[in-house]
């Protein structure tokens, strides 16, 4: 998934604060007829949203043949582990698992540190063609990368790095979201500091590591979170330079758990149910940073 | 678009010579550019620029460029059988985008007159977001399976007839977007959200003195007041659906009968999903898909130009 916001965001994250309640209208029973009408639509939109996220963990606490059967049972009658072993089994699961992990981790580190070095540069450090320069790092946001996969798979061909962890990450290790968002967030730095620091005599890169760093973390965790979920759930890269089931992320592992017409469905939902566990994780303990990252751009 | 006005601010007054520090900063700039311009032209430019070549030569049959065919491959796309990829890609973009943004705007309005318990329904609504194209496309192929699946079975349970969600070909390509616009909704919901909360309180409190309420607030305050986040989604979720793969390859490997074969899917099926690689119309068709993409960034840079402008 490419995100290519290309608007300001100055200010996101913004809350909504509740409305107040409005005690004397309560009693209206025009009112109560439209709250009843309020949640049961709420209720129309929110069941088919919610039921694959409850599926998916239910049907791999299944017993494999409640779901053999039509039609496929809703409620699990007891917690049983067999799908969830398979799935184990199926596939070197924790090896991907690392695999992933590793792959994530490397892209977010090396993003994190190329934006912010470039980000630096853009706000704080004055050069002739800054504004070029902005320019075209804004413009490779707009080139998606599936017109550049081919080419980039010949490169990584002819470096002998199909299948191997280099050429999953290589061509990510810079994105222009992460220095646009930075860049944005740097400029929001207290010019005085700055100034005061450098008085000091301290050096740029000092200055960068051990005061702008520190106090840029909102942002920075906004990029990082960002970053690590989009390379997470990568598909279309990982798919194309891995050969080896050692070398495979999650994502291709879960689509070779499908075999053909007559796949385990309990193996299937098992082994999505333990890759979305990280994402799941820090979509329900890292939303502030999520809402930051990925709707910066939409809010003005 | 906001560009580096602020970005290079006066130097500093200081005791150091203006033009040694502007040098030495000058040097350090680009220093700190280098990794990020060294990925870009690698793994970027140079591979927009050998798309181009790749685009106007044959090749043998492991990929490698023999001969020069000029722009017979862009020719070639005359052809039924890219325009009904084509087709395919423009109905599979309408049947996420316009389903999804919809959906999501429903849910942020009825979200607003939730009194209590609001955060926690908006967290609900963003769960799927955790899943992976992979993951939620796994889910829906259990959901979709023509054995036993879970989706039959509700409407079996219900009373209602089978549905052929992966096997007829007229009913794919929907199926796809049904498990796309489930994946996306939650994104939807966080934009939106946000633009709400960005809504100065006073233009609501003005509003409800005026009597707006319920559906008259949000069909003349709110939607007008969200106009340029529905503008950024609408972009956004048009580009991701332009690049939309994993669900396609893991619930349809882009049939049956090619009735789900998009622009991406057919790039990845002549470059990657057979022993035998035509690169050369693969990168033909990386190029229209550029172009595409390129085109609604264009409309996106273009509207909000003129809006910071009039601002």
């Amino acid at each position: 998934m490419t995100a290519t916001p290309l608007t300001a965001p100055e200010r996101t994250g913004g809350k909504t604060p509740a409305p107040a309640p409005r005690g004397r209208r309560r009693r209206d029973p025009r009112h109560l007829l439209g709250r009843g009408l309020l949640y049961l639509l709420l209720a129309v939109f929110l069941i088919p949203v919610l039921f694959p996220v409850y599926y998916v963990f239910a049907g791999a606490l299944m017993e494999p043949r409640e779901l053999a059967t039509f039609p496929p049972r809703l409620l699990p009658t007891g917690v049983h582990l067999d799908s969830v072993t398979a799935a184990l089994d199926a596939v070197p699961f924790l090896r991907m698992y690392g695999n992933s992990l590793l792959m994530a981790g490397v892209i977010t580190i090396a993003q994190l540190a190329t934006s912010a070095l470039a980000a630096y540069a853009f706000v704080f450090l004055r050069f002739r063609g800054s504004a070029v320069v902005f320019a075209l790092f804004l413009a490779t946001l707009m080139v998606p990368g599936e017109a550049t996969f081919i080419p980039n798979y010949l490169t990584i061909a002819s470096w002998g790095l199909i299948d191997t962890h280099l050429g999953l990450v290589l061509p990510f290790l810079a994105y222009a979201f992460g220095t646009f968002l930075l860049r944005q967030s740097f400029k929001q730095f207290p010019r005085e500091l700055y100034d005061a620091a450098r008085m000091d005599g301290m050096g740029h890169l000092r200055f960068l590591w051990t005061i702008l760093v520190p106090l840029s973390r909102p942002a920075l965790s906004a990029v990082g979170v960002y970053v690590f979920i989009t390379s997470w759930n990568m598909y279309f890269w990982p798919l194309i330079v891995t050969r080896s089931t050692e070398m495979q992320t999650l994502q291709i592992g879960l689509n070779s758990l499908k075999t053909g017409e007559a796949s385990d469905p309990g193996l299937l939902l098992a082994g999505a149910a333990l890759s979305v566990l990280p994402t799941l994780a820090l979509v329900l303990f890292g939303q502030r940073f999520i809402v930051r990252g990925l709707t910066a751009g939409a809010v003005k | 678009m906001t560009t580096t006005k602020t970005a290079t601010a006066p130097p500093s007054p200081g005791t150091r010579s203006p033009r040694r520090t502007q040098g030495g900063e000058a040097a350090l700039a680009w220093a700190f550019l280098t990794p990020s311009i060294v990925v870009f032209a690698l793994f970027l430019a140079y591979p927009l620029g050998r798309t181009v070549y790749l685009s106007m030569h044959g090749n043998d049959i492991i990929g490698r460029p023999n001969r020069f065919v000029g722009l017979s491959h862009f020719a070639e796309m005359a052809s039924p059988e890219f325009v009904k990829v084509l087709t395919t890609t423009l109905l599979f973009t309408i049947g996420t985008v316009v389903p999804g943004v919809v959906g999501a705007l429903a849910i942020v309005l009825l979200l607003e007159g939730v009194i209590r318990g609001q955060r926690f329904l908006r967290g609900a609504f963003a769960l799927p977001f955790a899943f992976s194209v992979a993951s939620a496309s796994v889910i829906f192929v259990v959901f979709y399976s023509p054995g036993n699946s879970v989706l039959n079975g509700v409407l079996y349970r219900l009373g209602l007839d089978q549905v052929p969600w992966l096997t007829s070909q007229d009913m794919a390509l929907w199926s796809v977007c049904i498990t796309t616009v489930w994946m996306n909704l939650g994104y939807g919901v966080l934009v939106l959200a946000a633009g709400i909360g960005s809504i100065p309180k006073e233009i609501n409190e003005a509003a409800r003195i005026d009597g707006a309420t319920g559906v008259r607030l949000a069909r003349d305050v709110t939607v007008p007041m969200l106009g340029p986040q529905l503008f950024f989604l609408i972009v956004i979720s048009t580009i991701n659906a332009l690049q939309s793969f994993g669900q396609i390859h893991i619930l349809t490997r882009g049939g049956p009968s090619g009735s789900t074969t998009t622009l991406v899917y057919s790039i990845f099926e002549d470059a990657f999903a057979y022993s035998t690689s035509d690169f050369g119309r693969a990168s033909a068709q990386a190029l229209v898909l550029l172009l595409v993409v390129l085109v609604c960034t264009a409309v996106q840079f273009g509207v909000i130009e003129r809006k910071v402008h009039y601002a």
